[in-house]
């Protein structure tokens, strides 16, 4: 039987196992989101407050599950509202279709009203994209799509269908889930090669990146580690794949990284990549980085070796099996010397971090919010960020009991990105979800409130509100001689706790680690959306710091006030 | 061809918009294209885009890993060296009584061919490696070229091998 375009659509998504969808409805999209009213029993629509939203939710959703996202949009604005969405979801490799309608074939060229050449647009920021012109094409498209989002290194797909293929009739014919395409698995001698190395190392570092945050390796990773001695490190987009409690985890290193984790990684002797790309914000200065060591690099994606950092030993193809075949084979051994200096080093980083925590006057410190969090959130809990400072206190501090658990936008880093994410993060998981963000990202893209509280999606907030852009102001208090230009919000004048309100959510505000402690465990009770204005001092540091294109040496670990 | 001078030849879904995906990734990561001619093959599914270059090692690597990595192409190789390789140029030029005869001469002598000619200036055919019609636009200059126009080199690699072997 034939039937129309929007309905192949939808019907195919219903096919793919999708069950949740984000999206904005428009001109150019009315017959798809007819199909989607027809089809509700078996599609959830959950609608954003604006496209942006609903990208980000997708990739929330997808981040802490695994799955591939869907988001919706209509032609022209609606599409390019995506356009942030879709980059944040390219830079750190996150499985996305997004589908959006366009003006019918015969107005496409001609500058109609709300067309846009929105495949041109997302060509640098998609792994792939499609324009469907033939209802023919149309069915098999969105299952490429699918296919291509989640095979081998994930990212985002975009379909754009003009509103006369959606109108079109054609035969549908349900199909497969479409087969995520099995890697190819590391060549043995490049395996060889890495365990000849690692049975050589004496100071060997395990590093940890968002390739491996989500294939669950984080117990073998621990395993291998014991068997030769190792310490762990990993990158901004590797944490939560090493849950927390185990003594040979420095946490994450890198510009904001933990001190001993990127001393360690400075000093070893053979860095094990797993699904890294070293980026600039790991590394620092390249021709600086890592100099003492030989570096072995797993990643599915043959074009980040030797992209960034040349490497001594690569294994391309399914970092699980590469990894696996390393740790079976590998001699068992121990490195008194290097634990004993890894140990020192965390020494060194207790007593830095004391003076910080001790230099602090203010009435609640970073620290303390997250001391809190980490003591009275549940288990399994989503932390969600947006970016800035809170972001790094976040990837310092928090204590992550699984993996997945950790949604962030590292690659791009999206201001924004936070409620949006929270929003998808909690429809995948139904887990207790809180949304960690500051005063500048949470201004960006608050009106997705309105979406939480509509949809009864609880997202506990806590808001760090120190009234600045504490991220750029860290800059230019360090290497702008103090002039704050445009980064001061206390004008605003905005009252998060009415705010909150005037959407449907609820508002606490907490000045002292007693206030947000109470306002916390309240939020996480009440199983609704929860803002927390949580106030803390202007002047508070994201330390250490290595200081951009530095390197090493030039780490910052304290800072005169 | 230019120092550190290679020229790549790749198979593409011949679609809509494949080219564009192919220039757009030279542009995003900063490539430099000498440059690019794209045709049908003897697949029809297939086009072939014959790009040369010039870079590093480096260059070259990130080059072919990043044009893989493009989900309408699929099949991408550097030319061996010794490769074949072809250009054809029209070039306008102003003769008087003078230079006629040695213009004329030159053409000759390259094998090429007059292809228009009027009381003032000819245009020329030249057809070879891309040195050859470089040789012959420096014997032109003081002539007075009016305008040119080049191909970009096609290549294939000799004896019976193909891109898919």
């Amino acid at each position: 039987m034939k039937i129309t375009g929007a309905e192949i659509i939808i019907r195919t998504l219903i096919e793919q196992g999708v069950t949740d969808v984000f999206g904005y409805p428009g001109g150019q999209v009315i017959n798809i989101y007819d199909a989607i009213y027809k089809h509700s029993d078996k599609i959830n629509h959950i609608l954003t407050a604006h496209e942006q939203g609903a990208a980000h939710a997708a990739d929330g959703y997808s981040r802490a599950t695994g799955k591939v996202g869907v988001c919706i949009a209509t032609s022209g604005p609606g599409a390019t509202n995506l356009v942030t969405g879709i980059a944040t979801a390219m830079l750190d490799s996150i499985p996305l279709v997004a589908i959006t309608g366009n003006v019918p074939c015969s107005l496409i060229g001609k500058d109609s009203f709300q067309e846009i050449d929105i495949t041109g647009i997302t060509l640098p920021i998609t792994k792939h994209n499609y324009f469907v012109n033939k209802i023919e094409d149309l069915a098999d498209s969105i299952r490429e799509a699918f296919s291509i989002a989640k095979s081998g290194r994930p990212g985002p797909v975009l379909v754009d269908v003009p509103k006369d293929v959606q109108t079109a009739l054609y035969d549908y014919e349900e199909g497969e889930i479409a087969p995520k395409i099995p890697l190819p698995l590391g060549e043995d001698e490049k395996i060889a090669e890495a365990i000849a190395l690692v049975n050589e190392a004496k100071r060997p570092y395990i590093y940890i990146g968002g390739g491996a945050a989500g294939l669950g390796l984080g117990d073998e990773i621990v395993e291998l580690a014991n068997k030769i001695d190792a310490c762990i490190g990993c990158s901004f987009m590797g944490l939560s794949a090493i849950p927390d409690g185990c003594d040979r985890f420095l946490g994450m290193q890198g510009m904001h990284g933990h001190y001993a984790s990127s001393m360690a990684q400075n000093e070893a002797d053979l860095i094990i990549g797993i699904g890294v790309r070293f980026s600039d914000r790991a590394t620092g200065n390249v021709s600086k980085f890592a100099k003492r060591s030989k570096i072995i690099q797993l990643d599915p994606d043959f074009s980040e070796i030797n992209k960034n950092v040349k490497v001594d030993c690569c294994i391309v193809g399914d970092v699980s099996h590469s990894f696996r075949e390393i740790a079976k084979a590998c001699e068992k051994k121990s490195n008194k010397e290097w634990i004993e200096r890894v140990e020192e080093l965390k020494a060194d980083e207790a007593k830095f971090e004391k003076e910080i925590a001790d230099s602090s006057t203010a009435q609640l410190s970073p620290k303390k919010v997250f001391d809190v969090i980490n003591a009275s959130k549940p288990r399994n809990t989503v932390i969600v960020t947006d970016v800035g400072q809170h972001q790094m206190w976040t990837a310092q501090y928090v204590k992550f009991d699984s993996t997945r658990r950790f949604v962030s936008s590292g690659g791009l880093g999206t201001m924004g990105f936070g409620l949006g994410a929270a929003i998808g993060a909690r429809v995948a998981t139904g887990d207790t979800t809180v949304l960690i963000t500051g005063d500048g990202s949470f201004g960006m893209n608050l009106n997705e409130l309105a979406t939480a509280v509509s949809h009864n999606i609880p997202v506990v907030i806590v808001l760090m509100n120190n009234g600045v852009l504490g991220m750029v102001r860290q800059w230019q208090t360090l290497f702008f001689g103090g002039r704050y230009s445009n980064t001061v919000l206390g004008a605003r004048q905005t009252d998060f706790v009415k705010l909150a309100e005037a959407f449907g959510a609820l508002g606490y505000r907490a000045h002292n680690e007693a206030e947000f402690k109470d306002a916390f465990e309240k939020a996480i009770a009440s199983g609704k959306t929860v803002v927390i204005d949580t106030i803390i001092d202007k002047d508070e540091f994201v330390l250490p710091m290595l200081p951009p294109g530095g390197a090493i040496d030039d780490i910052i670990t304290k800072v005169e006030k | 061809m230019k120092k550190n001078g290679f020229v790549i030849a790749v198979y593409v879904d011949n679609k809509f918009g494949v080219l564009t995906r192919v220039t757009s990734m030279f542009t995003r990561r900063g490539f430099n294209i000498d440059a690019l001619t794209v045709g049908e093959t003897e697949r029809s599914e297939y086009s072939r885009i014959t790009i040369s270059l010039s870079g590093d090692g480096y260059a070259r690597e990130q080059l072919i890993n990043q044009l893989r990595k493009l989900h309408n192409v699929k099949k991408v190789d550097v030319l061996q060296d010794d490769c074949i390789k072809r250009e054809l140029m029209l070039l306008k030029v102003k003769y008087t009584t003078e230079t006629r005869a040695d213009i004329l001469a030159a053409t000759d002598v390259y094998r090429a061919k007059v292809i228009d000619y009027t009381t003032d200036e000819m245009c020329i055919e030249v057809t070879g490696d891309p040195t050859k019609i470089d040789a012959f636009i420096k014997l032109m200059i003081p002539f007075g070229i009016i305008e040119m126009c080049r191909t970009g080199i096609v290549a294939l690699e000799r004896g019976n091998t193909t891109l898919f072997d």
